[in-house]
């Protein structure tokens, strides 16, 4: 990836856009007042959100979903976290897509296609239990550094990426830097309706990396699943708004 | 088993849940021999503490036997005896290796919630809402323990239950806020509230070699014990504090000044929509943000803060002005359980604590509610419940035996 197209211009809602959400930011707080309790208090800063956000003209739709875009138009998604392990061992880890989709919970499965791992073909779950596939090809390798590779021709949403290791300071393990970008269907509206499918890519590439921190730190990932509760009926959905958010 | 269940703003039941299982290979399980009562779950118990669910079981100071570990524990057998941390640590991350483990990286499930609203996710806690994790509680005849061998600490031989269940939370709180006030020969400590943490507070502080320790509260038997431990006592009720700690220190103010109080924490969000939300949370309503804004005026010049209490969300009127221009440091967190185990087991053992002095009540699970009301509204005296999960209700001396 070229480094201009890493600029990030902010965005301006139409008016539209400002009064739809503006309109449903009014009836999440409404609807707060009649509910009353925990889950109002959640609708009621939900609707807020909204209306702050309608109220600033700052595109809502990015500022809900936190989409930045390029200044040619691609979303593109950058994240950080350190983890502590040694540079080496991480990107070693890295440089072998095969284990990609095993923090990255969006990816079905990645098949080293070429001896040295330069080419793979990658396979992506998409919403509605559909999925999505494309080639890639390493166009950077330098070890305990960077990693960068690119969607071949043909992709259905094309992408590219890069990933920086950097030493810690302080002995804290080591940094990494992703850069994802891509152009999902649908511009900004895709994304918002992504985003309601869960599949919201910035979130989901920070989800991602908390996984792998966790992997490598710690061995697992920390899980209430299937301890007890004296829950009933509807309350099991509530719980499960707050638990573990996972698209697995 | 049965379990202690929210159920609701000032609805907790007693009631018949599944028994937990180990869900990983680092879990154990643990049968409950005493869990206590927390001011913390009253936080819960009132509706400030954000995204709690109903049916989420109680509880984060229990103690008791292991009773099963998975196959990847190596440290901690069945059969042990162990207090269990409410803060969850993952060991292996770097706050965990520095010795600060409520801000674990890694244990916290749930950590976009925190994220949300604290800017990043501190460590898992037991029986305390899906913000820290959503873990259930220990009130209970069995819990779920995680990372076994990273967290359970076992109980040296000889020590009764009743003298190390506070190892699990408001002994090491206490005894953090006070090594926070960076405390010196000859220091003044002052320290608002007088509950459970207070007292710890008021002992950690003397324990660290505080010179004088002032108590402030307004319920006589708070004052009482807090007088037992060594403490001079202002009720804020019949005494003007700020003139009297002023007056009881040669006009220079206490040299520190610990918040015992806490503020009920209310849910936070961006700081445009704080009015809104206050008013859906009631805060307004509290009078508790006054301990906080109370210790910073009184503080000497120069002086330290401390800050165990809960704080869960925004809190306005701080006068920051105050603390800016007299050169104060405030010191808070919730508390690094881990570091103080070794510590605190020590003066336990060689007598220079009785952890057990605060126990107003005992109390069978099955009373429960009952104990969060009198520990709420300060009924009989109560100061500090313990409940045993295995206690027959029939036989069991409801009223304080202290
Ligand atoms: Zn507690
Ligand atoms: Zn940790």
């Amino acid at each position: 990836m070229t480094t201009q197209t890493e600029q990030v211009s902010p965005q301006n809602s139409s008016p539209a856009e400002r009064l739809l959400f503006g309109g449903l930011g009014v009836g999440l707080i409404l609807l707060s007042l009649r509910q009353g309790g925990q889950s109002g208090i959640l609708l009621g800063t939900g609707g807020a959100l909204l209306i702050s956000g309608a109220a600033l003209g700052r595109s809502v739709g990015s500022a809900v979903t936190r989409v930045q875009r390029t200044e040619d138009d691609n979303i593109i998604v950058q994240r950080a976290v350190t983890i502590g392990k040694p540079v080496d061992e991480i990107y070693t880890f890295w440089r072998n897509f095969e284990n990609l989709p095993h923090f990255m919970s969006h990816l079905e499965s990645v098949r080293v296609q070429d001896g040295d791992g330069r080419r793979s073909h990658w396979v992506a779950k998409a919403p509605l239990g559909t999925s999505v596939e494309w080639d890639a090809e390493i166009t950077e390798d330098e070890p305990g550094r960077r990693i960068a590779w690119r969607s071949l021709e043909g992709a259905t949403v094309p992408n590219e990426g890069h990933v920086d290791f950097r030493p810690a300071p302080g002995n804290r393990g080591t940094e990494l830097h992703v850069s994802i970008t891509y152009r999902p269907p649908g511009g900004t509206l895709g994304a918002v309706v992504a985003r309601i499918l869960g599949e919201e890519p910035g979130e989901q590439v920070g989800d991602d990396l908390r996984r792998l921190k966790r992997r490598l730190e710690v061995g697992q990932e920390p899980t209430t699943e299937g301890q007890p509760s004296g829950r009933k009926g509807a309350m099991k959905a509530e719980a499960k708004m707050y638990d573990n958010r996972r698209t697995t | 088993m049965k379990a202690v269940v929210w159920n609701g703003i000032n609805r907790v039941s007693v009631e018949r849940v599944p028994d937990p299982e180990l869900l990983q290979p680092t879990d154990a399980i643990v049968r409950v021999t005493a869990t206590a009562i927390c001011g913390s779950d009253l936080h819960l118990l009132d509706g400030y503490v954000p995204s709690m669910v109903h049916g989420d079981i109680l509880g984060h100071e229990f103690m008791g036997e292991v009773v099963e570990v998975g196959p990847e524990v190596r440290r901690v057998k069945v059969g042990d005896r162990v207090v269990v941390p409410f803060p969850i640590a993952c060991g292996k991350c770097w706050y965990c290796e520095h010795g600060l483990t409520s801000l674990c990286d890694n244990s916290n499930p749930n950590p976009k919630l925190a994220e949300a609203l604290w800017g990043y996710s501190p460590a898992g806690l037991y029986g305390y809402s899906h913000i820290t994790g959503g873990y259930a509680g220990g009130q209970a005849q069995f819990a779920r323990t995680v990372y076994a061998d990273e967290n359970l600490y076992k109980v040296p031989e000889g020590l009764t239950d009743e003298q190390v269940l506070f190892l699990t939370d408001i002994f090491p709180t206490g005894y953090m806020a006070a090594e926070n006030c960076n405390i010196h020969p000859g220091d003044v400590v002052a320290v608002f509230g007088c509950g459970p943490v207070g007292q710890f507070a008021i002992r950690s502080a003397f324990l660290l070699g505080a010179e004088r320790v002032i108590a402030i509260d307004r319920f006589p038997e708070r004052l009482d014990l807090a007088r037992q431990a060594g403490a001079e006592t202002l009720n804020y009720e019949t005494d003007p504090v700020f003139e009297r700690l002023k007056e009881m220190t040669g006009g220079r103010g206490p040299d520190s000044v610990m918040d015992a109080v806490g503020l009920e924490a209310h849910a936070g969000g961006p700081g445009g929509l704080a009015d809104a939300v206050k008013q859906t949370t009631r805060v307004l309503e509290s009078d508790r943000p006054h301990a906080f804004r109370a210790a910073i005026m009184a503080c000497r010049k120069g002086g330290t803060v401390s800050v165990p209490g809960v704080y869960g969300g925004l809190a306005d009127k701080i006068p920051l002005g105050a603390f800016v221009n007299k050169g104060l440091t405030m010191k808070t967190g919730q508390t690094h359980v881990h570091r103080y185990l070794d510590r605190l087991t020590g003066h336990i053992q060689r007598g220079e604590i009785d952890p057990s002095v605060i126990i107003t009540h005992r109390l069978s699970i099955d009373e429960a509610p009952h104990g969060y009301q009198i520990f709420k509204h300060k009924h009989e005296g109560c100061i500090k419940c313990v409940l045993d999960p295995w206690a027959d209700p029939e036989d069991h001396e409801p009223v304080g035996t202290k």
